[in-house]
């Protein structure tokens, strides 16, 4: 069988030697946890602790605000010291819960659930509901919502994400080799929703340890499969995963619903695992904490709301200045101007990179040399685009499909002018966008 | 917040490849063609390419430094234009012909338009079409050494025939880099190889342009005469070299085929039917400024566009 891959992408150096080989380990948080209300695509949650409660692991402190919204969960026991505006990643300031850790870990009781057998399919959906697992890739969309597409009999392909093309990243490949049953079984958990559906574990055949182990632990699953990709950026996309693995082709005006596909990624697979056959709510995740400038890089288990200096510290601080810090994966992840923000549902990584390969490179005409539109997994033209894009030029960005932009940063990644080609494309898609709203 | 640290939007990574390394890779790949230019023409040739490349590389130093712009003779651009300006002169070119063209290409072609990346036409090709219509005489003077004779495509012409071995090794009449079919490809490959060109352009050029001489050529399927053609005269520099000018071809996937088709034709109606044996330079330079109307209408369509795939699906 042709491995499964798709058209354009890059190979940039990918740096998972880094933290490949670091087993996951559990960090006990010291200062004071952050729970930003906003930590998903949606309505903000709402919070239902007030300053000087006592707050137990495990407890809700907000409230879904919507059907497209997402509770947030205490992960330590202590006290809430103020719900005021904070710093996250992104850089927003994002109303936040702060709550000072008393270090006892005293737990609330878990998630209402029964015995997996007898639930029906409304009972797991409310479950992971209430749980406030989301996409936990990177984008935050409420995982319930996915799970309630119009149509479920339609749904014929759950993909779970376990691609990690963005480099330095090692939390899924971690959970896949440490934790294959919570991934099969998570699975098995979405797969009782999609009675017509079969299982994909999506795995780049650059972790051929994680594919033996993960072929082994679903070797008696009949509807789970392992799929094999080929290692490219930006395989983990949504749509180039859908493409690589059903031959189906998802667009801007389209839902993977649409094309019978729920595509899950790895950690929010074993946390839906963790809510409905555990009973526990979304309070930890996998951080993988790596960069040149790291010096003993690490995969943690982190409780949501750890402070971002202080995993960095735990992973031996900088060996080398760090130019630039990022959350999330050296591609997509935000650059942070500081460090005192929180780790939220969406943190997989933190990457510290030695060299910023972006101030220190120079910008130069563009030559026209095509190969932008030669790393473009959408079929842009990318350099057309950020030219239109120079000059506002909104109605020739959208004749030119610039709205199909999933912003990968492919074609600012090998533009050898170095122009900020994604950047450019970005923010004219915001400005198109606004105007929508309009 | 006293130090705050660096933040940039995504992507944070760059790849090594610069636009001066991919200039210094088409250089690279244009020494063997000019190397048999000097090793074939004497040392007229090699006087002709260093008086063009000098030229090319003074007048961009002098435009952007009366200009305040940033000086960009780094980038490896006006070498690049210089040498192909160089290879497509007769050796007998006098001095300030070459100085002549070098200030025309550079300054009038590139350098009014925006400098790199702006000009719509190819800077040597523009160049050499001028000096061409305005000295048509010591443009076709092809005489070197005591060897006075026409180009092979010129006697094809008047019903003679060519040595098409002599022609693929490059040991007849003609512009200085344009000779040898076999350094050209020599180079062609090089840079197929590196990933600068790819087959697009040059592989639809050729084909249309044989494809047609077979059509209107007026020999059919005479082998040795569409081997002397597709070797003869400027073709293969232009098919490798020219038309796969970056800045002056489609970036439109589709574009590249258009415009290689169009190429082809336009060769073949120049070479066919026009006033003089050769038509490379005037069908590529005329090809340029379609440039922007065939990408207007080859724009791709985007992924998830093209096919409604498994959307209707029961």
């Amino acid at each position: 069988m042709a491995t499964l891959t798709f058209k354009g992408g890059v190979h940039p150096y990918d740096g998972k030697e880094l933290s490949k080989d670091k087993a996951i380990v559990p960090y006990q948080p010291k200062g004071d946890l952050i729970y930003p209300v906003s930590q998903h695509i949606g309505a903000p949650a709402a919070p239902v602790v007030a300053k000087g409660d006592r707050v137990l692991v495990g407890q809700k402190i907000a409230e879904a605000g919507g059907f497209v919204s997402s509770p947030v969960y205490a992960s330590v026991s202590g006290t809430v010291k103020a719900i005021e505006p904070h710093f996250v990643s992104t850089g927003a300031k994002v109303n936040a819960i702060v709550v000072e850790n008393d270090g006892l870990y005293e737990e609330a009781p878990g998630l209402p659930i029964k015995p997996f057998e007898e639930m029906s399919r409304e009972d797991i959906i409310g479950i992971i509901k209430e749980s406030g697992v989301v996409g936990m890739g990177g984008a935050g969309f409420p995982t319930h919502v996915k799970l309630s597409p119009k149509d479920p009999d339609k749904i014929d392909y759950i993909l779970v994400n376990c691609a990690e093309c963005e480099p330095y990243l090692t939390s899924d490949y971690r959970l896949m080799v440490e934790r294959p049953e919570k991934v099969v079984g998570g699975l098995k958990v979405v797969l009782e929703l999609f009675s017509g559906a079969q299982g994909c574990i999506c795995i780049e055949d650059n972790k051929p340890e994680a594919i033996k182990i993960m072929q082994k632990a679903c070797e008696k699953e009949t509807r789970i499969q392992v799929k094999v990709l080929k290692t490219k950026y930006p395989q983990g996309a949504e749509r180039m995963l859908i493409h690589a693995v059903t031959g189906r082709d998802l667009n801007s005006t389209m839902l993977p619903a649409d094309l019978g596909c729920v595509v899950d990624n790895c950690d929010t697979i074993t946390s839906i695992y963790d809510a409905v056959i555990l009973g526990k709510p979304l309070i930890s995740r996998v951080v993988t904490i790596s960069g040149e400038a790291i010096a003993n890089p690490s995969n943690f288990e982190c409780r949501m709301g750890t402070n971002v200096a202080e995993l960095i510290e735990a992973a031996g601080g900088f060996q080398t200045e760090a130019k630039k810090v990022i959350s999330g994966g050296p591609m997509m992840g935000f650059a942070m101007f500081d460090l005192e923000v929180p780790t939220t549902k969406t943190t997989s990584a933190i990457t510290c990179l030695a060299a910023d390969a972006v101030s220190e490179s120079q910008t130069t005409a563009c030559i026209n040399c095509g190969r932008c539109v030669s790393a473009c997994d959408e079929g842009l033209i990318p350099a057309r685009l950020a030219q239109f894009s120079e000059k506002f030029d909104l109605e020739a960005f959208q004749k030119w499909h610039g709205m199909e932009c999933v912003e990968c940063g492919c074609c600012s990644y090998v533009c050898p002018a170095k122009r900020p080609l994604a950047q450019m494309i970005k923010n004219v898609r915001r400005m198109v966008m606004a105007n929508r709203k309009k | 917040m006293s130090d705050l640290r660096n933040v940039s939007s995504s992507p944070h990574i760059r790849d090594k490849a610069t636009s001066s390394n991919i200039m210094r890779d088409v250089v690279i790949a244009l020494l063997p063609a000019a190397g048999y230019g000097v090793f074939h023409f004497g040392m007229n040739a090699l006087i002709v390419l260093l008086l063009t490349v000098a030229t090319c590389v003074a007048t961009e130093y002098i435009y952007e430094k009366s200009m305040q712009k940033p000086v960009t003779i780094k980038d490896f651009s006006a070498v690049v234009t210089g040498l192909l300006l160089g290879m497509n002169l007769p050796c007998s070119t006098p001095w300030w012909m070459a100085v002549l063209g070098g200030i025309f290409a550079i300054l009038v072609v590139k350098q009014l338009f925006g400098g790199l990346g702006q000009n719509f036409m190819n800077p040597a090709l523009g160049a050499r079409c001028f000096l061409m219509i305005s000295f048509a005489g010591r443009m076709t003077n092809y005489a070197y050494d005591t060897f006075s004779g026409a180009t092979p495509l010129a006697v094809l012409r008047d019903g003679g025939e060519a040595d098409v071995l002599q022609m693929v090794i490059g040991n007849t009449a003609g512009m200085i880099g344009e000779t040898s079919a076999v350094a050209i490809l020599i180079g062609a490959a090089y840079l197929l190889w590196r990933g600068v060109i790819d087959l697009k352009i040059p592989g639809t050029y050729l084909l249309t342009f044989v494809v047609f001489m077979l059509l209107f050529g007026g020999h059919g399927f005479d082998g040795t005469y569409l081997a002397a053609q597709l070797a003869g005269g400027g073709l293969m520099l232009g098919a490798w070299f020219m038309a796969t000018d970056y800045v002056t071809s489609p970036i439109t996937p589709r574009g590249q085929i258009v415009y290689g088709v169009i190429l082809g034709i336009l060769t073949g109606i120049f070479r066919c039917f026009g006033a003089s044996p050769e038509g490379v330079s005037y069908a590529i330079i005329f090809s340029n400024l379609l440039v922007p109307l065939i990408e207007r209408f080859t724009v791709p369509a985007a992924f998830g566009k093209a096919k409604v795939k498994g959307g209707n699906r029961s």
